[in-house]
């Protein structure tokens, strides 16, 4: 799921100022904390009364999209309405607010959110931890199920910094446990330090650089279409 | 220790068994540096190199290179040229230290750094291209190989340079350093520089589990100038506590002298009286190379902390 925090409602109204009539788009995907139908509701609300007490009519519509970083559903769902709005704003992640600009290229799409994080849901703790960072070579097999690339404040590939004090890192006032310690101690459970103390050459970077493409195979989406064609 | 030659003073001094002192200089915010230039002609006599500090605390600070070359050119004193890998890729890095190779420099500390987001400049992209043992790594096949990482040469001179690595006593758990320590020496490590220590005990522990590897350690000192490094220092350095004993005698020599000139002699003695058996001790009954000093901005303390090593 991608970690999402809501912008303050200010600068979302400062985007919107220009407009009259805008579309509020939720996310019914991995977004977290949850940005739903309701959620765009109450930003709507949030931003009407924020419109008048600068003296302006805002007119709003709330919807919400089962995903909003897939093509097919978002140009079906978004469709029926997007003549009738000057505006969009997107209660996605930044993939959803992409996706929409890249759909409807007449239109201006604004982000509410801020993206975060991929991340994990920890119920047990309250917590939505990084445990992956798209490095596009999984070292997780080396790490015993940690990774030091997502979380490892300094993505440290061969052991701890020596900046951790009795297991939590320098970063964030020692509140968060060093992730190379973590391996370490879980390797080391396993009787497998050996992989602690292999050396791991410097990263191809290359796997990990923006912007990220990865072409379908195209046997693979033809067949597809075939099978969906003779259906 | 590997089959690469002594290429510094300071790696040659290793090899002839001497129990060898390095000392520190840190280059903060400034154009000017006649004060870093003063402190290394103060502690010149005494220590066979002197550390330049590369943005300690992830902070800011004038670029290492440039008054590693100054202080080996004005003062005639060899240079530790410290590089965090913090702020530089692997390009930058490699670049770095084909020019400090350009101006003579023959002594590299590879470190991690501290984190840019402990610093002054908090919201500074953090580099961390490589860690320290791919540095390690790098400077290895430059100085060993003549090439960078991927194997392309470099045209004109060679890279003289003797690599060290840093150990953290105070890291804890202590076996997880004692490890990466060890993979460091492996790919290419020429000698340990500690953080530092305050226990004696402790030290001795660190520097024999450290020994296995068979690379010479230089113990990480920091004689505490004032009653305010000092709590300072136990306060807010992770890790590291000032022995209460030393702390207190501090604290009263600055309540109790009102006059600068004997307060600086009680204080200079509390030092002397800690840190002259603690050397004597890691000489005596340990592998321990040397000491590193950290007495930064506080040299008049070499004389008669040293005088008795030389």
């Amino acid at each position: 799921m991608i970690i999402t925090k809501l912008k303050d409602i200010d600068e979302i109204y400062e985007m919107i100022k220009p407009y009259s009539k805008i579309l509020i788009a939720g996310c019914d995907g991995c977004c977290q904390p949850p940005r739903s139908i309701n959620e765009a509701k109450v930003l709507g609300q949030m931003l009407e009364l924020k419109s008048k007490m600068n003296g302006k009519n805002l007119i709003w519509k709330a919807i919400t999209v089962l995903r909003q970083c897939d093509d097919r559903i978002v140009g079906t769902t978004v469709r029926p309405y997007i003549d009738e709005y000057e505006a969009i704003v997107s209660l996605a992640c930044g993939l959803g607010v992409s996706m929409l600009n890249r759909i409807f290229e007449d239109t201006l799409t604004f982000p509410a959110q801020d993206s975060m994080f991929g991340a994990s849901e920890n119920h047990g703790d309250n917590l939505y931890e990084q445990y992956c960072d798209t490095c596009g070579e999984c070292l997780l097999g080396e790490t015993a199920g940690v990774c030091p690339v997502a979380s490892c404040a300094k993505g440290l590939h061969n052991g701890p910094c020596g900046g951790q004090v009795d297991g939590f890192c320098e970063v964030g006032e020692y509140k968060y446990p060093c992730a190379w310690i973590q391996i370490y101690e879980r390797l080391k459970k396993f009787n497998r330090l050996d992989l602690f103390n292999k050396f791991r050459p410097p990263k191809d970077y290359r796997l990990m650089t923006s912007p990220g493409h990865l072409e379908l195979i195209q046997e693979y989406t033809n067949a597809i279409e075939e099978e969906e064609g003779e259906k | 220790m590997g089959n690469r030659p002594a290429f510094s003073n300071l790696m040659k001094e290793i090899k002839t068994g001497k129990f060898v002192f390095t000392g520190e200089l840190e280059p903060t915010k400034m154009v000017d540096i006649s004060e870093i230039i003063h402190s290394a002609e103060a502690m010149k006599e005494y220590v066979v190199a002197a550390n330049v500090t590369d943005g300690p605390q992830g902070m800011a600070y004038v670029n290492s290179l440039i008054p590693s070359y100054l202080v080996q050119e004005k003062v005639g004193l060899e240079t530790v040229y410290q590089m965090t890998v913090r702020d530089r890729n692997r390009i930058a890095l490699f670049g770095d230290i084909l020019a400090a190779a350009c101006v003579g420099i023959k002594n590299v500390l590879a470190l991690t750094g501290d984190h840019s987001a402990l610093g002054d400049n908090p919201g500074a992209k953090p580099v961390f291209d490589l860690d320290s043992t791919q540095f390690v790594y790098q400077l290895s096949k430059m100085i060993d190989e003549n090439t960078d990482v991927y194997g392309n040469e470099i045209e004109t001179g060679k890279v003289e340079m003797n690599v060290g690595i840093a150990a953290n006593p105070n890291a804890s758990p202590r076996e997880a350093e004692i490890l990466k320590v060890g993979r460091k020496v492996a790919v290419g490590a020429d000698y340990i520089q500690t953080q530092t220590a305050f226990d004696i005990d402790d030290a001795k522990d660190f520097i024999k589990e450290l020994s296995r590897y068979n690379c010479p350690i230089l113990l990480g000192l920091f004689p505490l100038k004032n009653y305010g490094i000092a709590s300072y220092f136990n306060q807010y350095i992770p890790g590291v506590s000032v022995p209460k004993d030393l702390l207190k005698s501090l604290k009263s020599a600055k309540k109790s002298i009102k006059d600068k000139k004997e307060r600086n002699k009680k204080v200079d003695e509390i030092n002397l009286e800690f840190f002259v058996p603690f050397i004597r001790e890691i000489k005596k009954s340990t592998p321990a190379a040397g000491i590193h000093c950290m007495a930064v901005h506080y040299e008049r303390l070499f004389e008669p902390l040293l005088k008795d090593f030389r």
